[in-house]
């Protein structure tokens, strides 16, 4: 089985993010940067899929900068056999231009399986594995919480996360997967396997080479700081909470 | 047909309230361009649902009727939206989990541009400005969709419940367009969560619980004074992820976004991910017992206690107050 996975870099979840004065983006001092959240349990969920089943193999992709070779390192120490990089510059992406990078990868590496996260926490966009599922014509399952092979490796069964509960959808391979935070809890790489990672195949392809139209369907002009919210009142009694919210806040 | 499409949403032949809301988007849209909009809502035996959708201003109801549409599945409903919204200008749905699975995919058809939760919209026809959250709220940008057809899903929180204009919409029944042959994918089955309760999304009062709860069993703390206000239960990812609680109940970034007039936090740290799921209730209250969580942020009413000595009293004293 063949399984792509992408592992795209983002600001550590942890980290506060603040927009600049200029308002131009964000203030990057004191900021991390690492592999989106959801991508290491991407990851994590092809390494377990590579251990389930036989001749299977993990090609790890990411579309960015130089920086970005860092994620694809990670994903290599994690375990995943060989990375790719699709140099382009953050401001020259949308959804739509990563989904049909992606895409074009797909054709030239024709996986059984896509791995993503459901949505990079940089920009919330939760768009890209939908629109490569539907560049490709393949099927999909969004927010994994459990993943399961079908009979002889054609195809998953997929519990989702949705409004109202779990789903729970089947799929024939080739498809496309996003991961919720529940699927697993990823491995950290180990030190033999960040040596390992060194000596793991890395290549590097433009989006040019690729043929990949770089036209922007989506652009981001401006940027605002959300509405602002100020701390309220301590308050020390349950009586006097009570109080403040029937005659102050009037909302019981 | 009009060139604004609202893709309505039905679970079990109901109009999801969330559609309600991207509604009032659409008359926005309407009034900015001088559209007129439809909507559309997709199924299989839901002839009668028309009624549910009347009277809302829209130009025309339309019911995509086929067998591939029983259960919700990706493939034959981007199908089936994609077609039924071709020759539109603007495709809208409320952001649901549904519309975060199929709308990219209905865009993808459609070769349009899509902002995704979108806030606000702002500037003139033809030049359109949609405001969209990112890391989590803390930046908002304003984003320009260059293709001919734009498509957004919207924040329900930011857009009123549409109020019904008292105008009458024909209702339009059509088969769908929906090529089996392509779909590879089945619907098995819903684990629903069942509850009495107010959905999370609806509710005018939340109360939510935290790993401060310290197990599952204690989680019913925060559903009696859930119930003894009527309100809905939600929870921080912590928990969800530990297995106390339904996913379903999952406020936060990652989660259901909720805006109601009282939100109440208990046990809860207040982090980034959950904050952007509840800082835009109205009145947000904090029980916690450390002083310095950052929930305390963007609380109105802090209490600094341990939860389990002041829940039982706060429970029950608002229980006497409703007599
Ligand atoms: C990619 C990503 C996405 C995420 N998405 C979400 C999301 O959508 N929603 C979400 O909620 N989280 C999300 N998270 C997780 C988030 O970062 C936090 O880990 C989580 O919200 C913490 O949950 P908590 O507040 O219940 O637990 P904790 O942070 O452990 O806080 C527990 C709180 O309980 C208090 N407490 C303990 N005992 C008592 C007591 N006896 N009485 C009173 N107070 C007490 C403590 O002081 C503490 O403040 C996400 C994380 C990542 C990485
Ligand atoms: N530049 C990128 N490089 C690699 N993967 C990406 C990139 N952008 C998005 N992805 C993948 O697509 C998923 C959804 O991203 P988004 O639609 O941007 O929220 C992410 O979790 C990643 O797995």
């Amino acid at each position: 089985m063949k399984i792509l996975v992408t592992a795209k870099r983002v600001t550590d979840p942890n980290s506060k993010i603040v927009l600049r004065p200029d308002r131009q983006g964000i203030v990057t001092d004191n900021v991390d940067f690492k592999m989106n959240p959801f991508c290491e349990i991407a990851v994590e969920e092809a390494l377990r899929l590579r251990d389930k089943t036989e001749d299977s193999e993990i090609v790890v992709v990411t579309v960015g900068d130089e920086e970005t070779t860092k994620e694809i390192r990670t994903a290599l120490a994690m375990g995943a056999d060989r990375g790719i990089r699709v140099a382009a510059d953050e401001k020259s992406l949308d959804s739509d231009v990563v989904a049909r990078i992606l895409m074009k990868l797909c054709e030239q590496e024709k996986p059984d399986l896509v791995l993503l996260g459901k949505q990079a926490i940089d920009g919330d966009n939760n768009q890209v594995a939908q629109l490569l599922a539907e560049y490709l014509g393949w099927p999909q399952a969004t927010f994994a919480y459990k993943f399961e092979l079908t009979e002889g490796n054609k195809g998953a069964r997929v519990q989702r996360e949705v409004d109202g509960g779990v789903e729970t959808v089947s799929l024939t391979f080739p498809a496309v997967v996003t991961t919720d935070l529940r699927l697993n809890e990823p491995r950290y790489a180990s030190l033999p396997g960040i040596m390992k990672a060194k000596k793991k195949p890395l290549t590097e392809v433009t989006p040019a080479e690729l043929g990949v139209d770089m036209t922007l369907k989506v652009t981001t002009v401006a940027f605002e700081p959300p509405p602002g919210r100020t701390a309220g009142v301590k308050v020390k009694t349950v009586e006097e909470l009570i109080e403040k919210l029937a005659t102050e806040a009037k909302c019981i | 047909m009009s060139e604004i499409i609202v893709l309505a949403e039905q679970q079990a032949g109901k109009i999801v309230k969330a559609t309600l809301h991207a509604l009032t988007a659409a008359r926005q849209l309407a009034q900015k361009t001088g559209a007129t909009f439809d909507i559309v809502v997709a199924g299989q035996g839901i002839e009668g649902l028309g009624a549910q959708l009347n009277g809302y201003g829209a130009a025309r109801v339309v019911i995509l009727e086929h067998p591939a549409l029983l259960n919700y599945t990706a493939q034959a409903y981007a199908q089936a939206f994609a077609a039924a919204a071709s020759g539109a200008k603007f495709v809208i749905a409320a952001t649901t989990a549904i519309a975060k699975d199929v709308l990219p995919r209905v865009a993808a058809r459609l070769g349009a541009g899509m902002a995704a939760d979108v806030l606000a919209i702002t500037g003139e026809a033809g030049a359109l400005i949609y405001k969209r959250p990112m890391w989590a709220g803390n930046v908002i940008a304003h984003v320009k969709i260059n293709t001919p057809v734009h498509v957004l899903s919207v924040r329900p929180t930011e857009f009123a419940l549409a109020e019904p204009t008292g105008t009458t919409s024909p209702v339009v029944v059509v088969k769908a367009t929906v090529d089996e042959a392509k779909l590879r994918m089945t619907y098995v089955g819903l684990e629903a969560v069942e509850s009495s309760r107010p959905a999370l999304t609806d509710a005018s009062v939340v109360v939510s619980g935290g790993r401060g709860l310290k197990e599952a069993a204690n989680f019913k703390i925060v559903e009696k004074l859930a119930d003894t206000l009527g309100a809905a239960v939600g929870a921080s990812r912590a928990v969800v992820d530990a297995g106390w609680v339904p996913n379903d109940w999952q406020v936060g970034q990652t989660g259901k976004v909720v805006a109601p007039k009282l939100y109440i936090a208990v046990g809860i740290s207040g982090a980034i991910q959950h904050l952007a799921g509840m800082k835009g209730s109205k009145t947000i209250v904090a029980i916690n017992k450390d002083a310095d969580a950052p929930i305390f942020q963007v609380a109105d009413y802090g209490l600094v206690a341990d939860l389990f000595s002041v829940m039982p009293e706060l429970t029950e004293k608002l229980a006497a107050r409703k007599g």
